[in-house]
């Protein structure tokens, strides 16, 4: 009975190397051949295991986008929009505004319409807001909301910018390997795990720095405070139109911005965010630290226009909702502007490079956050490992004790296991954490399993008088079913941890599925090989040694 | 080494393949395991009822921060900490409710000492306020305008170095002091478990590099190795996602082994697994350990390895009752249960021998993890002898005395008749 032994053992043997080649390649083997080559090959080695951030030492959060703020923010744009629409189109109003802007961001109501103008009000929602539909409220008033399908996608865009906006500041901070990923389901949630990176606080700020810069009209200013202001205007207590009140920003280390004041600013804006193509740190007359900042075509020709049609009116440079600074314009300006103000230099340049980045279409907030050191890394490595390495010889050594021959048949199955495991791994570029060293200490235990099961039949059917070749066919068939069932239920929950679990919980789920996966190869089809190959070069009527 | 070769003359068979001298515990063993149904049942329900009675009224269920929510601060100190001082200076920063456990390490005592807050100090306004504050507090001998080389990054130190450049390297330093401060920092992180008690232990470092950052930096007498911040509204979303794989778990079990062998079966070995779930928790809860994301994980892979054992002695039964027509259902189930035994003992003892390595080697951020596999081995392999396979004889005494027939018929249903017939062609 040759059975194609020659063939078997040729096709075991390139797969242990197939899979060896993985581990110690890595998925990108020039890189690793040069890493080789440069710092020897355990360095090497450890490039190719891509480790957890419970190993390497790291930051992990959670952000959660609050996408409230761009719905509002569209809000407010469709609320300009239908007020210069309605003005053109000659028809009255009382009132456009938001009701409850926390509880319903996406809700506008328009008061003051008479029935007879209803008509020109639908078609401009139709044409102009087609985001919007429109629908009566009492007392000649109408409510706009936005359309169900446009604010789901307008929450989604935010998230997905809001990713892209991180990515680059990230980027721009030199950190390596960063994962930015959307987390959870539907809950516009945000996954960012910094590897390396110990003291997130810096990180933190600017990943969480909002950048919406704008440039409005100063009508007015600057007052003490909100009152003074108040009292102050040509009605006292009520703003001219299309007017707010804005503080502006502090500075504890400079004399003159130490107290906030208050400035009665436009409500529009003539340029955003939107409209910069650039942004770098410089200084300003008196050496403070400033940003310089570029305006894109079309910004650029909107500015020139405001500030040719303003010469001699003040402008106030707005971040994030504060008055930065004001300035008196002297002439037209086309394309440039600088900002002053509450910077120290390391400020400066990190907001030109939020700037460059983009700005953050919602606000963000933080929901997670975990910090492992690295030392706590290095400890749990050297932890994990030694629990492995002991764990495994134990196993090793009762198999021989306990089944002598056939006891190295498991030992070099389950070695086989652990290289076609690592295999896996390096070639999947697969993430080793804490969790998932136990995953593979736990493989070794419950892959020996599958070894027992056969073995154990084996010696049943020796006992019954089953010649050696029969008894190890006969083992080999029974324990199959039993195999099959014991790896697929463990298999089941293994995937329902990775569907559920998170990063260090994931690792384990992988670890323990390639290498229960990895056994039922090696438990079956390998270990048969070498009982073949042994029965096949001894006599009939020998012992087998189990 | 026991001399073996009984056993093959009962069979009244001569061959000259026999299994001589072999290392073999477990053979022909007679238990009847049956029959002992109700000590099983009477230490079942002791343990469980001590378990579910510490759940309710004693230590309650005691969630991680990972479910509950809150902050957590490790921090190693330079010499053993007084809990008393330490809580002091928290309390003074208004840190009142704060918690202290210190760390027991395998040597007598690391300088360790887990500090965690409640949910309360941790809102999603300012999440790492508690943390900034606890950090602040230890923080006591701070020197302005310096900061602390033992929670400096590696970035913070070589923005120092380069802008201080204390080896005149001009311009293009920044490659070299980032070098440098790798290894300062590896020092720290690598060889010191994370302190330095003095400049002096910066070994390997230029002279006017050490000057320099002893200008710029201080050394508190802390270190902090791990900080984790879990807001409120993550900790329900977790809570909910780990109870939903239990639930999925269990319930993908279920159709499993509906589908493999008869619904009855598929109960019996869940209600085993659940046992064994409860047990373990119970465990937990009687020693006060702390149930966080990866002791569910753990609890899940109990959940698949007590199923696993089940099912080696269901395929067993399932086999003899074919085989073995005329016997009773309980004498069929005992059967195969000792034959099963040596099979379930050593596999639980090597997969044991396994999970006790990482228990005492794993370190402490697997403790929960390895102590939950512990226990669940122990129980999971003890549930299919004791708990599964009596209730399916229990369930079918019930069925033959509703149908009429006499008690110890075996007429539990196998799996279908194709699967049969492929496993005998093979």
């Amino acid at each position: 009975m040759k059975k194609n032994l020659g063939l078997k053992t040729i096709l075991i043997i390139a797969i242990t190397l197939v899979f060896a080649a993985g581990f110690i390649f890595g998925p990108n083997p020039s890189q690793s051949i040069n890493a080789w080559k440069s710092q020897g090959f355990v360095a090497a080695l450890e490039q190719n295991i891509h480790l957890g951030l419970d190993l390497r030492g790291g930051t992990h959060l959670i952000l959660q986008v609050k996408v409230d703020d761009a719905v509002r923010a569209d809000a407010s744009a469709a609320i300009d929009r239908l007020k210069s629409e309605m003005r053109t189109a000659s028809i009255n109003y009382t009132d456009v505004s938001q009701p409850d802007p926390q509880g319903h961001p996406d809700e506008i109501v328009v008061k003051g319409v008479q029935p007879d103008q209803r008509g020109s009000l639908l078609s401009i929602v139709s044409e102009r807001l087609p985001d919007y539909t429109e629908t009566s409220g009492p007392d000649n008033s109408y409510v706009i909301t936005m359309k169900a399908s446009q604010l789901q996608d307008l929450k989604n865009r935010a998230v997905q910018q809001a990713i892209e906006t991180i990515r680059n500041r990230i980027d721009a901070l030199g950190v390596s390997e960063p994962v930015i990923e959307e987390h959870g389901l539907g809950q516009y949630q945000i996954l960012v795990q910094l590897p390396g990176v110990d003291d997130p606080a810096r990180v933190k700020d600017i990943m969480q720095n909002t950048a919406m810069l704008e440039i409005r009209q100063a009508v007015g200013g600057p007052y003490p405070n909100e009152q003074a202001a108040m009292e102050q205007q040509t009605t006292p207590g009520v703003l001219p139109p299309d007017t707010v009140l804005m503080k502006s920003a502090v500075n504890p280390s400079d004399p003159s911005m130490s107290q906030p004041q208050w400035y009665l600013l436009s409500r529009s804006s003539a340029v955003t965010g939107r409209d910069l193509r650039g942004a770098e740190p410089t200084s300003d007359e008196n050496g403070r630290p400033a940003v310089r900042f570029l305006l894109t075509g079309p910004g650029g020709q909107r500015f020139a226009a405001f500030t040719g049609a303003h010469v001699g009116d003040k402008l106030a440079v707005v971040l994030d909702n504060k008055v930065q600074e004001v300035a008196t314009i002297q002439e037209q300006i086309h394309d440039e502007g600088r900002i002053t103000g509450a910077f120290t230099e390391q400020q400066a340049k990190d907001l030109s490079m939020i700037l460059r980045s983009g700005s953050l279409p919602a606000g963000i907030q933080y929901l997670e956050e975990r910090t492992v050191g690295p030392s706590l890394g290095a400890d749990s490595i050297r932890h994990g490992v030694t629990a492995a390495v002991i764990g495994l010889l134990a196993v090793l050594v009762f198999m021989l004790i306990y089944y002598r021959g056939a006891g190295i048949n498991a030992d070099l199955a389950l070695i086989m296991n652990l290289v076609i495991l690592l295999g896996f791994m390096g070639y999947f570029g697969a993430t080793l954490t804490l969790p998932g060293i136990a995953g593979v200490i736990l493989t070794v235990g419950m892959g020996v399993d599958s070894n027992v099961l056969i073995f154990e039949r084996i010696r049943e059917e020796l006992r019954n008088g089953k010649t050696p070749p029969s008894a190890v066919d006969q083992g080999f068939a029974h324990a199959w079913i039993t195999i099959v069932d014991t790896h697929v239920t463990t298999i089941v929950s293994a995937v329902i941890l990775f569907m559920f679990g998170t990063g260090p919980v994931k690792g384990f789920a992988v670890t323990l599925t390639f290498g229960l996966l990895a056994n039922l190869f090696t438990a079956v089809f390998v270990s048969r090989v070498i009982f073949d190959a042994h029965l096949n070069r001894h006599r009939a009527g020998e012992a087998l040694s189990i | 080494m026991p001399a073996a070769t009984i056993g093959l003359e009962n069979f009244g068979v001569a061959s000259d393949a026999r299994v001589n001298n072999e290392v073999e515990f477990f053979r022909n063993t007679n238990i009847d395991f049956l029959g002992k149904k109700w000590y099983f049942l009477a230490f079942s329900l002791v343990f469980s009822v001590a378990g579910i009675l510490s759940l309710a009224f004693w230590h309650g269920l005691p969630l991680g921060v990972d479910f509950r929510g809150g902050t957590l601060v490790y921090v190693k100190f330079t010499h053993p900490p007084n809990d008393a001082d330490v809580r002091a200076k928290l309390d003074k920063s208004g840190l009142k409710d704060a918690k202290l456990q210190s760390i027991a390490g395998g040597q007598g005592g690391t300088n360790e000492l887990l500090i965690s807050l409640d949910i309360k100090e941790t809102s999603e306004q300012a999440l790492d306020a508690g943390k900034n504050t606890i950090i602040n507090a230890l923080e006591t001998n701070a020197q302005p305008n310096k900061q602390d080389l033992n929670n400096a990054s590696v970035q913070a130190v070589t923005e120092y170095l380069t802008n201080n450049d204390p080896l005149h390297l001009g311009l293009d330093s920044q490659q070299r002091y980032e070098a440098i401060a790798q290894q300062v920092v590896n020092t720290r992180d690598k060889s010191l478990g994370g302190v330095f008690s003095g400049f002096n232990q910066l070994s390997g470092v230029p002279g006017p590099v050490v000057q320099s950052l002893q200008q710029g930096f201080f050394l508190s007498d802390f270190g902090v190795r791990n900080v984790e911040i879990v807001g409120p509204q993550v900790g329900r979303q977790l809570q909910k996602q780990a109870i939903l794989a239990i639930a999925y778990s269990l319930a993908g079990m279920l159709i499993y082994l509906w589908f493999r062998f008869e619904m009855i079966y598929g109960v019996a070995a869940v209600v085993a697994v659940f046992h064994d779930t409860l047990i373990t928790v119970g465990a937990f809860s009687l020693t006060n350990k702390e149930i966080s994301l990866t002791v569910i994980a753990a609890i899940l892979t109990l959940v698949g390895y007590s199923m696993n054992d089940t099912i080696v002695v269901f395929d067993r039964i399932r086999e003899n009752v074919k085989l073995l027509r005329r016997e009773s259902l309980s004498e069929i189930v005992n059967k195969s249960i000792n034959q099963t035994l040596s099979r379930t003992i050593l596999t639980s003892g090597l997969t044991f021998l396994t999970v006790l390595s990482l228990f005492l080697f794993g370190g402490e951020v697997l403790h929960g993890f390895s102590f939950a596999l512990v226990i669940g081995i122990l129980i999971g392999t003890y549930s299919s002898i004791a708990i599964a396979a009596p209730m399916l004889v229990a369930y079918q005494e019930w069925r033959n005395k509703r149908e009429g027939r006499p008690a110890q018929v075996a007429t539990l249903p196998a799996a279908r008749t194709k699967e049969k017939e492929k496993v005998r062609a093979r």
